[in-house]
């Protein structure tokens, strides 16, 4: 038991150290390219770490999660959009400017995926099962669509930003710096989320997870908690994509398009669900295989589906169960 | 007499053709230990059902306390004072025997939007598991997942987490089933205990268990109430003794 949980400690501090020192072993290794991989990798991993609220604490099985993704970044680029433009965002009842600053945006991009996640939750959540699947994955479709037909906003094409968003002190569009502050934003999210899934609304949720109509029966109204839920791992995936839109400078409707989902989905699932940092590992090890596999063949996937297939055959809490050491339980 | 603290009034419930319940009236007063005996199938399930908010009746009405919560959603139910322990177990198996309870515990202590205390080590909320873990008796097991118990073991939990609520009418449903001979005395001795700070209204299956602890019976068969009366009453009345206590009684 004992030996377990440092097995589990021992990990975290590794990774996290390996996080940390990444930059600087980069640049040692002449691989500058390798930051901006990583950056990709720590955004990916804070959508994943997010879908996992719901996914594995919840049991939701929500396929639209890249619907708040999408939203982030588009939260950000139109915003740079209109600051570069010079013309306004909203002129009507008042007068509201783009911002090409990243304390505007990016609380902007938060605020408006969590309040999407408030109305496709508010809908879905009275279903459960396959119903619940169907319809987060047909929001997250709808507003693709939506996207796609936005001309104004670039349409198909997406939109460029011109530069990256700026931060005090920090200059974004230094990989390296951009790095760092993704990283910093992955921890205090984790350091959140780790604490959020053992408080007494923690607890509600993995309640439900078991059993919704138990939970009731105690007395809670388990709608609003799963709804709040659902707006916290919305609006950390808007975060995400804000943070995406900075780091590739450009955004488009594919960002939410339901494979995209499907990509934050097997993450969770590589990484394992419920364990809140093996989707971190999720995210780097697909990210990772997808960057290698692809120098080979432009048919990756079909090698990276058998493998996803084994570990979720295999390994009852995915790759951060083999590492952590398994029969623990993390939910 | 009292106020009853339960009053169901003409309750009727369909599955399809399946008539579930039928017409029945029954009443629950304060303080009293309240049998609900039938044979298989009955509707002893589904009252209990009914009246806890699992599911909603055809036609008549629930009342707890003077309000009428026919249609109450489930969820405000317990606030009001009404707990349950399901006949098939229902316990959170992937959460611990602690957070089993401890969910039960927060329920009663306002809303669990709280979000950043580990729920538990919260000493308010420590001293009332404690004490509701050693009342089952399952505080050597409480950090164990509820899934590795016995299966006697989560019929404890399950009456646990009923305790837990504090309830003013508690609605247990054949706790004692499968449970062993050393569990069934045990929990016998804590409804007893229990009389003194709570109404009962328990399903129970075995005879003996029921004559010992019931203050009044109800007998229930296809739905439908025969009979209501204190043990003595029940053990003599010839319609209970034809219809569920079976013949070999007479024999006796
Ligand atoms: N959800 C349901 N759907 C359809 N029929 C049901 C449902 N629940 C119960 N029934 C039927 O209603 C009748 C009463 O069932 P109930 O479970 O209430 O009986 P019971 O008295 O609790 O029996 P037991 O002693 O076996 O627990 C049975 O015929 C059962 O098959
Ligand atoms: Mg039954």
């Amino acid at each position: 038991m004992s030996s377990r949980f440092d097995r589990k400690k021992l990990c975290l501090s590794f990774g996290a150290i390996l996080l940390i020192l990444l930059p600087m072993l980069a640049s040692l290794c002449g691989e500058p390219y390798l930051i901006s991989l990583a950056s990709r990798i720590l955004i990916y991993a804070l959508a994943a770490v997010s879908l996992d609220l719901i996914l594995g604490y919840g049991g939701l099985v929500s396929l639209g999660h890249a619907a708040f993704f999408g939203i982030g970044a588009y939260m950000v680029a139109i915003l740079a959009h209109h600051d570069f433009e010079g013309t306004a965002l909203i002129s009507w009842p008042l007068t509201v400017p783009g911002s090409d600053s990243a304390l505007i945006a990016w609380p902007a991009a938060v605020l408006c995926s969590g309040l999407l996640a408030a109305i496709i939750g508010a809908l879905s959540l009275r279903t459960t099962g396959m119903h619940f699947i169907m319809i987060t994955l047909a929001f997250a479709q709808m507003l693709f669509y939506f996207f796609v037909g936005l001309e104004s906003y670039g349409g198909d094409d997406g939109l460029t930003l011109f530069s990256r968003n700026t931060l005090p002190h920090f200059d974004l569009s230094d990989d390296t710096q951009f790095y760092y502050v993704c990283l910093v934003l992955l921890f205090v999210f984790l350091l959140l989320a780790s604490r959020l899934v053992v408080s007494r609304f923690g607890l509600v949720i993995r309640g439900c997870r078991e059993n919704d109509k138990r939970m009731q029966s105690l007395g809670f109204p388990t709608y609003r908690y799963k709804l709040l839920c659902f707006m916290i791992a919305g609006a950390a995936s808007g975060l995400a994509g804000a943070l995406i839109a900075n780091q590739i400078e450009y955004v488009s409707p594919g960002l939410m398009h339901w494979t995209r989902s499907g990509v934050i989905l097997v993450m969770v699932l590589l990484g394992g669900t419920g364990t809140l940092y093996g989707p971190v590992l999720g995210a780097a090890a697909f990210l990772l295989l997808e960057e290698i596999l692809s120098i080979y063949t432009e048919h990756w996937m079909l090698y990276f589906g058998p493998l996803l297939i084994l570990v979720v055959l295999f390994a009852r809490h995915g790759l951060y169960g083999i590492l952590a050491g398994k029969g623990k339980r993390y939910g | 007499m009292a106020e009853p603290l339960l009053r169901i009034d003409k309750l009727s419930k369909n599955f399809g053709s399946i008539v579930a319940s039928q017409g029945v009236s029954l009443e629950v007063f304060p303080g009293e230990i309240h049998a609900l005996i039938g044979p298989n199938g009955a509707g002893k399930t589904t009252l209990l059902n009914q009246i806890a908010g699992d599911l909603v009746p055809d036609s008549g009405q629930i009342f707890f306390d003077g309000h009428d919560i026919t249609r109450l959603p489930l969820y405000q139910r317990s606030h009001l004072g009404l707990a349950r322990s399901y006949q098939i177990t229902s316990v959170f198996p992937q959460l611990s025997v602690e957070e089993n309870l401890l969910l039960a515990i927060q329920a009663q202590r306002g809303h669990s939007f709280r979000f950043w205390r580990r729920g538990l080590s919260i000493p308010e909320l420590r001293d009332d598991l404690e004490s509701s873990l050693e009342r089952v008796g399952l505080s050597e097991r409480a950090e164990m997942s509820a899934c590795n118990l016995s299966h006697g073991e989560k019929k404890q939990l399950e009456v646990g987490m009923a305790l837990a609520c504090n309830p003013r009418l508690l609605l247990l449903d054949e706790p004692m089933a499968g449970m062993g001979p050393g569990g069934t005395v045990e929990l016998s001795k804590l409804i007893r205990r229990l009389k003194e700070k709570t109404t009962i209204l328990l399903v129970e299956h075995d005879m003996e268990t029921i004559f010992a602890l019931a203050d009044r019976i109800t007998v229930l068969v296809y739905g439908e109430v025969v009979t209501t009366g204190t043990a003595e009453e029940i053990r003599s009345n010839a319609i209970v003794r034809h219809a569920y206590l079976g013949d070999e009684d007479e024999a006796c």
